[in-house]
């Protein structure tokens, strides 16, 4: 049992929006609230997650500053869920350490893995476009594949420690309509847009779909870049083509065209947040936010970045940052902004069980 | 003409849903539009930001809303909540171009939503704004941007300049010299004076200092009052206001819809002397709930006390404050400082009282209580299931009815009957004519939509001229 103040004030915020009600059309929240009469830390946990932060309640509330009732609840909420990354990150330890240092600890992960590839390098100089002259294979699948295996490992399970909170039963219990409804929810962010056509008040309280185009880009740019180095993985041990592929090839469209969705997008949701209403956003993030859409950005910067110095002596510095780049990323997945997306998608298939749909 | 002067077509003071509507249907039709609004921008609006829907007229079903609302059910609807003192033509007039309201605040950027959690029974008359008050008010706000009107936050009115009966000039306090706003035509949707607590005074005497108020603190009346001096003609019964029983621990302003306490038909109330002094149980609660407003200014301190057992918990909207609880009647009656051998005995005589039946929340079900000097005739069951709850009740004043009169066009009526020329009002400050008792949920908003595109019209049409 956590009795944060983020949590008293959350509970709050909800016992006074649950006899108002005016804001039920804008998302799930609100009539998620509408089933309860008392809001217990389960309760605001899963609330907090289901919220996508898109301001309309904020921007509409005849509450909000400067009424006595201070009603805030996308601020609100997005304290609290800050707290819940934290809560039920795994190992507990790391959390704090990331989302109060994001930007240092990005900084110095980078750093370090430029070194140990510097000094693992086979590269003496001299032109290549084989990446595998400049590092050895057997080099990046050890460090891709022991980053990518702790990092499974902490959100396997720091997300499953959530979804035992909410009290959900096992996945596999779960009817599937349910599961499917809150994948759809998630993957086509509904509720980034306030109830209408129209989108969301974000970044100011006019309407706009502009922060839901943004991160499409940067979710699905990340997906298809995902993408494009399982089908190399494939083509590398399953087939047995060895990369480099050319420009042509399957893992280099996905990548280039997922890296270009992680360029614009990045920048884009980096701009709407210099622009938004600071009223919105959590009171204290540590940055986590900015560092991720910033690692996002550096991936796609450096990786594209390969393309264009190809040929040329600067491929291994550059590769060297790209991968320490991506390894940084990836090594702080678990405990930064990009858990979100999880701790939603659990949220949004929780609502779905919950209002049947 | 001194920089201090701005020389307009068509002024409106009040940046309420009336005043907006008016201002955005004047500079539709040409004319440049200023609009004076009393608060400040975080509190701009009046009263519509505490609103969430309006009552329109429709033959079958449109948007979110079911059914068909015709005009004679309305018609009807509206003469009862008022015993008749409505002014036929301009209600019927309210009633048929409520038509088009919906239609109109959606081209102007409002969304509807289904009826809120709780407001099923408003599914067919009641047609609610996405997000609520606030949000229909920022997307006409935006809207009047679009159109160049001026918005001037902050803006007092502190005197009209009239030539007999027509509207010369209006003075809005600043400092180090007050500035002024000639204009053609004047559209006044400045709202009524419920927030204006010496003026209730006035009326109503020392027991209004124990009156809560339940929408914005800059209504204060006075541009109601100053027509009234320029000779424009007074309309309701300064008494009359719509106010509803609400939470004894409310915010003195402001405190919206949240305040209410839904679980009256549920309990019984007592006052201060722990006695009942009103049938809980009449009829439903959303038909009944404007009333004990009325009910409970008449008793002692103003104030009365709502009390339910345990089988009532969950059964109503749940309320903002928490209730007193307590596990016996006497306990609680030590808790909310009432008489406690009063309390029970009040109790016990409600409870004795009692008439077997099957208690039903959903229909007139008849459950009710015998031999009482005041039976509750709905809903009457023993309050015996611990823990019992308490909340407070005071009168929760929403907005008065005292205005100026008005004739078809929106024109303000002089005390002489004539209508001026180019003085319009729309609004809460007009909306006496219509409504001159009782209350209809969404007829406010009605009133302020019609007669705002109405006075916007002719003002402009006036001006332009």
């Amino acid at each position: 049992m956590r009795s944060s103040e983020t949590l008293i004030e959350a509970e709050r915020v909800m016992t006074i929006c649950n006899a108002c009600r005016y804001c039920e059309g804008h998302c799930a929240v609100f009539p998620a609230m509408e089933k309860r009469l008392a809001f217990a830390e389960m309760d605001l946990d899963y609330l907090a997650n289901l919220c996508h932060s898109c301001g309309s309640c904020y921007h509409h509330c005849q509450y909000a500053d400067p009424h006595e009732f201070q009603i805030n609840v996308p601020r609100t909420f997005a304290d609290l869920r800050l707290e819940t990354y934290a809560a039920f990150s795994f190992p507990s330890f790391m959390a704090p350490v990331l989302r109060n240092n994001t930007n240092w600890a990005a900084l110095s992960v980078i750093v370090g893995f430029v070194v140990i590839f510097t000094l693992t390098s086979n590269w003496t100089g001299g032109v290549t476009d084989n990446f595998y002259d400049i590092l050895p294979h057997k080099t990046m699948a050890g460090a891709f594949g022991t980053v990518g295996a702790l990092v499974v490992l902490a959100l396997t399970l720091g997300v499953s420690r959530y979804w035992r909170s909410l009290d959900l039963p096992s996945p596999f219990s779960l009817d599937w309509k349910h599961v499917r409804s809150g994948i759809k929810d998630a993957l086509s962010l509904k509720y980034l847009g306030g109830g209408t056509a129209d989108g969301c008040t974000y970044p100011t309280e006019t309407p706009s779909n502009v922060r839901r185009l943004f991160h499409h880009l940067t979710f699905y740019g990340f997906l298809l870049c995902f993408a494009a180095t399982s089908v190399g993985t494939v083509y590398h041990y399953s087939l047995g083509w060895v990369a480099p592929y050319s420009v042509f090839s399957l893992p280099k469209f996905l990548g280039i065209t997922g890296g270009i969705g992680l360029l614009v997008g990045p920048i884009g949701l980096l701009w709407l947040n210099h622009r938004a209403d600071d009223q919105t956003k959590p009171t204290a993030d540590g940055g986590m936010n900015r560092t991720f859409l910033i690692l996002l950005l550096l991936t796609s910067l450096t990786g594209m970045a390969l393309l264009l110095v190809k040929q040329s002596p600067y491929l291994a510095p550059a590769l060297i940052v790209h991968l320490s780049v991506v390894l940084a990323l990836f090594l702080t997945l678990p405990y930064g902004k990009f858990v979100h997306g999880f701790y939603r998608l659990v949220a949004l298939i929780k609502y779905a069980t919950e209002i049947d749909r | 003409m001194t920089p201090k002067t701005r020389k307009l077509d068509t002024l409106i003071i009040g940046g309420g849903h009336a005043g907006l509507t008016a201002a955005i249907t004047a500079a539709e039709a040409g004319a440049r539009v200023c609009v004076l609004e009393g608060a400040p921008k975080s509190h701009r609006a009046g009263n519509s930001r505490h609103t969430r829907n309006l009552r329109p007229m429709h033959q079958g079903p449109i948007l979110s809303l079911t059914g068909t609302y015709g005009e004679d059910e309305y018609w009807d609807d509206l003469l009862r909540v008022t015993d008749g003192q409505t002014n036929e033509t301009l209600a019927r007039l309210t009633i048929r171009e409520s038509a088009q309201s919906v239609a109109w605040l959606y081209r102007h950027g409002v969304h509807f939503q289904p009826p809120l959690g709780g407001t099923l029974h408003l599914g067919r008359t009641n047609a609610f704004f996405l997000g609520g008050g606030k949000a229909l008010m920022n997307a006409l706000y935006r809207e009047a941007g679009r159109l160049g009107i001026e918005v001037h936050y902050n803006a007092e009115v502190i005197d009209l300049k009239f030539d007999g009966k027509r509207f010369e000039e209006a003075v809005v306090k600043a400092e180090p010299d007050n500035r002024s706003f000639q204009a053609k035509t004047l559209v006044a949707a400045a709202g009524g004076f419920e927030s204006n607590i010496e003026w209730l005074k006035e009326i109503w005497g020392a027991v209004a200092d124990n009156f809560l108020i339940r929408g914005t603190p800059y209504n204060r009346g006075e541009v109601l009052k100053l027509l009234h001096a320029r000779g424009g003609q007074q309309v309701g019964d300064p008494k009359q206001c719509h106010a509803v029983a609400i939470d004894g621990r409310a915010p003195k302003f402001d405190g919206g819809i949240v305040t209410r306490v839904d679980c009256v038909s549920l309990g019984i109330v007592v006052n201060d002397n722990a006695s009942r002094f009103y049938d809980e149980g009449e009829d439903f609660w959303p038909k009944r709930y404007a009333i004990w407003g009325r009910l409970v200014a008449q008793q002692p301190n103003q104030i009365g006390h709502v009390i339910i057992d345990s089988k009532s918990i969950g059964a109503f909207m749940p309320p903002v404050f928490p209730p007193i609880v307590a596990d016996t009647i006497g306990d609680l009656a030590r808790r909310i400082g009432l008489d406690e051998t009063q309390l029970v005995k009040t109790v016990n005589r409600f409870n004795a009282a009692v008439q077997p039946g099957t208690f039903d929340h959903t229909e007139l079900d008849g459950c009710k209580t015998q031999g009482l000097e005041i039976n509750k005739t709905n809903w009457a069951r023993p309050l015996d299931q611990p823990p019992f709850s308490a909340y407070s009740l005071k009168p929760g004043i929403t907005f008065t009815y005292l205005g100026v009169g008005v004739n078809e066009k929106a024109q303000m009526l002089m005390a002489t009957g004539e209508p001026s020329d180019n003085v319009f009002a729309a609004g809460e400050i007009m909306a006496g004519n219509v409504l001159g008792k009782g209350y209809l949920a969404g007829i406010g908003m009605t009133i302020g939509g019609v007669f705002g595109q109405i006075a916007g019209r002719e003002a402009a049409q006036y001006a332009l001229k």
